[in-house]
């Protein structure tokens, strides 16, 4: 099979499992109204999930028709929302505004421009040592020392969690796999979907049989039923897309595991912050879910960890 | 033609901006006479005030502005007169000079709604300032028309006094319930009562 058959497959899959869902929701819907609730709060934040799925799928798709450039100017505007939504979460002073304009102008572009340029050197050292030794000298240029280090820290972090680790989706495309030349836009799928999907099955296996609360100081809806039910069950389906990947089935399903894993643990820190924010979500542009970084807030923590193993064992 | 070209693109380059939406907590928007009295933490704070308005409000809402500020430029004159279509107040405090609120009172008549900043001067601090009179001469002299409080959230982050590039953060502009001036109300009363109005929209 050839890669794009694969993607529309895929798509395939993605469709009809979304078509699926689409039909659950309305039936419990029509359920709940007939019962006389006709505005069941968590039916209608479950369907308005479902639709926002729709959405995101479809820009997905949209993305891919366009190619390399399409994936990365999607992921490019995605990491200029989530470090949208932290900033406007994070208190910085007046004397920030220099070093969160070249944040947002040149350094979020710059990031991108090295995936495309396929700089794999500079790619993975421009934020962590360029930038974190740039941004504090504008900082001290400002001549504004109150919570010094605290303002540095983060906008560091912003750009590390928004901006360097959202990039390492599309640099899945840098990396050489022998045998797997052309497909790379597979790799990304295969991350994005079992990301997503085990954000979802743990939702529904909470939904269906959560009891106990992981961190209830964390987070209220995850809980220890959600969370291994939907770990193990994104793995298996990970294990069942090896096909797209240049891993066996055991591999793909032990790497599914671990950016299951990874995504699991960066919710949990993800919500930390908002709670230590005294918010619930990080913003309200996907209806149903919250903000950008709600959704990606898993992928975030899985993406670098991911890119990494699969640069470190499967490339030549 | 241009003027309208340039409006939409000022005020959808606002809105992408600060992915800022209308909030109407304490009222709808309506096409009447009305006084949107705001806090004043930017530049662009009428900006986003005016561009967050449905567009027909839009059409028949104008922002109250120093003369000596847009006044000064060809490019600030004809932004705020065939753009913005603002309304120019002198601001001298020369107490020989007629009555400053005169065009506004006039906008009012005319079936216009306004959009003023009380605070008088773009507020650097954390804490907002105490009102200048004029929104009290406008409720005295215009009793019927409503009073709408509107909080503008973070927007004194996207573009703080002494930059001229913004930085895109989220902004949300709210509306609160309209009110009016108090039969036995006297001015300081007044004015704090406004105040407040804007203040607890903090919070919703």
């Amino acid at each position: 099979m050839t890669a794009s058959q694969q993607t529309w497959l895929l798509f395939g899959g993605v469709f009809a499992m979304l078509t699926f869902a689409s039909a659950v929701g309305w039936l419990l819907q029509l359920r709940s109204a007939g019962r006389g609730h006709p505005q069941h709060p968590g039916i209608a934040n479950l369907n308005a999930r479902i639709k926002a799925w729709w959405v995101i799928v479809g820009l997905i798709g949209v993305a891919l028709l366009f190619g390399r450039g399409g994936v990365i100017v999607l992921f490019a505007l995605v990491s200029f929302f989530a470090l949208r939504e932290f900033i406007t979460l994070t208190p910085t002073r007046r004397g920030d505004h220099v070093a969160l304009a070249v944040a947002f102008f040149l350094v979020l572009p710059e990031q991108y421009v090295l995936v495309a340029m396929d700089w794999y050197g500079m790619f993975s050292i421009f934020i962590p040592v360029y930038v974190f030794l740039l941004l504090p000298i504008i900082a001290a240029l400002s001549a504004d020392t109150t919570h010094f280090l605290e303002r540095g820290a983060k906008i560091q972090w912003g750009l590390m969690i928004c901006v360097y680790c959202i990039s390492h989706v599309p640099a899945l495309l840098m990396l050489d796999i022998p045998g797997y030349h052309g497909r790379n836009v597979l790799l990304i799928c295969f991350l994005v979907l079992v990301v997503q999907m085990s954000d979802v099955l743990q939702y529904v296996w909470g939904k269906l049989l959560g009891r106990r609360r992981v961190a209830p100081e964390l987070s209220p809806s995850k809980t220890v039923a959600g969370f291994v039910g939907g770990v193990l069950s994104a793995s298996l389906l990970g294990a069942a897309m090896w096909w797209i990947t240049p891993f066996t089935a055991w591999q793909a399903g032990a790497m599914a595991l671990l950016i299951a894993l990874m995504g699991f643990l960066g919710g949990l820190v993800m919500s930390a912050i908002k709670r230590d924010r005294g918010v619930k979500d990080w913003g309200a542009m996907i209806e149903g879910h919250g903000g950008m970084l709600d959704r990606l807030d898993s992928v975030c923590f899985a993406a670098p960890i991911f890119f990494h193993l699969t640069r470190y064992y499967f490339t030549a | 033609m241009l003027e309208r070209v340039v409006a939409s693109a000022i005020t959808g380059c606002a809105r992408t901006l600060t992915g800022a939406r209308a909030h109407w907590v304490g009222c709808e928007p309506q096409i009447r006479p009305r006084i949107y009295y705001a806090n004043h933490t930017s530049h662009i704070d009428f900006v986003l005030l005016w561009a967050v308005l449905p567009p027909a409000v839009r059409a028949c809402t104008r922002p109250v502005a120093a003369a000596d500020y847009w006044s000064s430029s060809g490019l600030r004159r004809y932004l705020i007169h065939r753009v913005f279509h603002g309304v120019l107040v002198d601001r001298g405090g020369d107490p020989k000079a007629k009555d400053p609120l005169v065009p506004v009172v006039a906008a009012l008549d005319a079936k216009q709604s306004v959009i003023i900043f009380p605070e008088g001067t773009r507020n650097l601090g954390e804490q907002m300032l105490p009102f200048k009179s004029g929104l009290y001469h406008l409720a005295r002299q215009r009793p019927g028309v409503e009073l709408i409080p509107v909080w503008i959230e973070n927007l004194n982050r996207v573009m703080p006094k002494g930059h001229l590039l913004p930085v895109p953060l989220l902004c949300s502009v709210r509306f609160g319930a309209a009110l009016g001036l108090g039969d036995a109300e006297d001015k300081a009363a007044f004015l704090q009562r406004a105040r407040q109005a804007i203040l607890d929209l903090q919070t919703i």
